[in-house]
């Protein structure tokens, strides 16, 4: 792997570059599995990418990858932000160059991770207080403001227990947003939500990108919701890149019949869009399951 | 064809040399296991001395005074009556089980020293570090384990904040604090149940009582108490911080972290304990 490059072409202006990104998990037996593999993309200055595949190919784990939770094994992820117009590689850089890095974007985790022994306001002032040296009028008047933005600011003395999934989801995403982020991520934000909440999300996620031109990447499962928001998508499947483009090629693929498609991996592309149950990605599944049983009897 | 062939003398050997392999890559897994356990808790002792001196060289670096005061509110506050009263129990207990071996030698008034000595320097720290590590290790376990399976730890580090320094820092100095200052109680308490025994079951007045106290302690069995009361305060707090940011498994997870640094801090306390014992025995402090 050392010989390949690694590196993102020198003119483009990217926000975030991912590069031959690898992730192994050990299973059970201790052998390594390749749960990321060669994942390569960019993420473009104020554009919403969406983060698509079914369950278990990855999502989560690129997510924490890219936020510096998870060390891939092998590939590079770059960030260049406005305050760091150089291009940095996260997997070398050292913990306070992260920090720096980290400060640039915000993350709605898919339960909202409120900080359970603070208050609603306490959570969204806390990023504010450790990062900033403003007075403490001027972030509860930030405070205010972040609160006002997702409708919050009749629960901003609830504490995180006393508040509903959506108002969780809400209250996150206003902490994530205190320091004025230029990326926003997004694990499944509206996961277990009903349609309505649901809808208010993406209103809200669009409402920011335009308002403050944040760059955003969302991991969704949510076909309705990835549609709604999306300037372009990423498709994966079992660790790997299997599309990617811009919303319209994703709609032109849903709404073509899937015999009048290129290839397997645009039928592929169609079943999961649709939500069928008939296709390619439920046949590989259902044979494998099936050749295990009349194997194992 | 036969699965069950009679044991032959070859096969029994092969078997014993399998149990005796299998038992030596159980003890060198363990081994491992434990060394890697004492390196992650030495780890993060050493990150909090970092980021304490950090804080203490650079005035940039904030720890949080209000974090520390709430933190040691919450762990010692709640162990004092316990302390307080199994402590009495112990001046007691120590008072009734030497009178009979004193009087045989007709130094009765001896029980006052040896009841002192025995507080400052082994019981007052040990007992209020075990009633410590009941009270406050399990509960910060608990408190940063469900932190942990709730993705508040993810959000502290994706904020940039370090949960060393947030979470780890204030915890560790609270509870070095409250243990010595548990100590310092638990010693007192525990010499004025002597006293009270003695007094009202012996029949030693309560002065010479104190005279024979004061008489037999030096400044060093004090100080003694107090060191080994703020090592146990790092032991604890360290376990039971790194069994919480450990927790993997959910609720499961977070009730087996809690029993076991319960478990591990008393067996740490009280190995720690014999060898601060023997080095004071052998530079005779
Ligand atoms: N800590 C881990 N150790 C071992 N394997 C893991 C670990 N975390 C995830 N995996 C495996 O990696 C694969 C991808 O997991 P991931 O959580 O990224 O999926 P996902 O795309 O987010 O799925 P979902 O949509 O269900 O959330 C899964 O097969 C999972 O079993
Ligand atoms: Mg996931």
């Amino acid at each position: 792997m050392s010989g390949m490059r690694v590196v993102p072409e020198e003119s483009q202006k990217f926000v975030i570059s991912v590069r031959q990104l690898a992730k192994l998990f050990a299973d059970q037996q201790g052998r390594p599995v390749r749960v990321l593999d060669d994942i390569t993309f960019d993420v473009y200055p104020g554009e919403t990418l969406v983060v698509m595949g079914g369950s278990g190919c990855g999502k989560s784990t690129l997510l924490n990858c890219l936020i510096g939770e998870l060390r891939p094994e092998e590939g590079g992820i770059f960030y260049q932000t406005r305050v760091m117009p150089q291009p940095i590689n996260i997997l070398d850089a050292r913990e306070e160059q992260l920090n720096e890095v980290r400060k640039r974007f915000g993350i709605l985790f898919q339960s909202g991770a409120l900080f359970n022994s603070m208050t609603v306001a306490e959570n969204i002032a806390l990023p504010l207080k450790e990062h900033s040296y403003v007075d403490p009028s001027i972030i509860d008047i930030v405070v205010t403001l972040k609160l006002q933005q997702v409708h919050m600011l009749p629960h901003r003395d609830k504490m995180p227990a006393q508040l509903s999934g959506g108002q969780k989801k809400r209250a996150g995403l206003a902490r994530a947003t205190a320091l004025d982020p230029e990326i926003l991520f997004y694990d499944e934000p509206s996961a277990g939500l009903d349609p309505v909440t649901s809808a208010a999300i993406d209103e809200l996620i669009i409402d920011l990108s335009k308002k403050l031109s944040v760059t955003s990447v969302v991991v969704t499962h949510e076909m309705d919701s990835a549609f709604r928001i999306a300037d372009r998508m990423v498709m994966l499947d079992r660790g790997r890149v299997l599309r990617i483009g811009p919303r319209g090629e994703f709609e032109r693929i849903r709404d073509t019949a899937p015999e009048r498609l290129a290839d397997e991996d645009e039928r592929l592309i169609h079943q999961f869009l649709n939500g069928k149950t008939e296709g390619p990605l439920t046949d590989a599944a259902g044979m494998s399951e099936y050749e295990k049983w009349i194997v194992t009897g | 064809m036969s699965d069950a062939a009679p044991p032959s003398r070859t096969g029994r050997l092969t078997a014993a040399v399998t149990a005796f392999g299998q038992m030596g890559y159980n003890a060198r897994h363990r081994f491992v296991r434990d060394v890697r356990y004492l390196g992650g808790v030495g780890y993060l002792v050493g990150d909090t001395l970092a980021w304490v001196v950090r804080a203490l060289v650079f005035r940039r670096v904030k720890l949080g005074a209000s974090a520390l005061a709430s933190q040691m509110v919450r762990v010692g506050v709640r162990s004092i009556p316990i302390v307080v009263l199994i402590q009495v129990f112990i001046g007691i207990i120590l008072a009734l089980q030497l009178a009979p071996t004193l009087e045989d030698y007709g130094s009765l008034e001896k029980v006052a020293d040896i009841i002192g000595l025995a507080m400052f320097r082994e019981l007052g720290p040990l007992l209020s570090a075990v009633v410590l590590s009941g009270f406050a290790g399990a509960s910060i376990a608990a408190e940063i384990g469900a932190m942990v399976e709730s993705e508040e730890i993810k959000a502290l580090r994706a904020h940039a904040l370090n949960p060393i320094r947030f979470l780890v820092v204030p915890r560790l100095l609270a509870t070095v604090i409250m243990m010595v200052g548990l100590t310092v109680v638990a010693d007192v308490v525990g010499v004025l149940g002597g006293l009270l025994t003695s007094w009202l079951v012996l029949d030693i007045h309560p002065w010479s009582y104190l005279d024979n106290t004061q008489v037999a302690l030096f400044y060093r069995d004090f100080f003694t108490g107090l060191v080994k009361g703020g090592v146990f305060g790092v032991l604890i707090a360290a376990i039971a911080c790194y069994e919480g940011l450990n927790v993997t498994g959910g609720a499961e997870g977070v009730g087996r972290a809690t029993t076991s640094t319960v478990v591990k801090s008393i067996v740490a306390l009280i190995a720690t304990d014999c060898v601060f014992t023997a080095v004071f025995f052998i530079f005779k402090l």
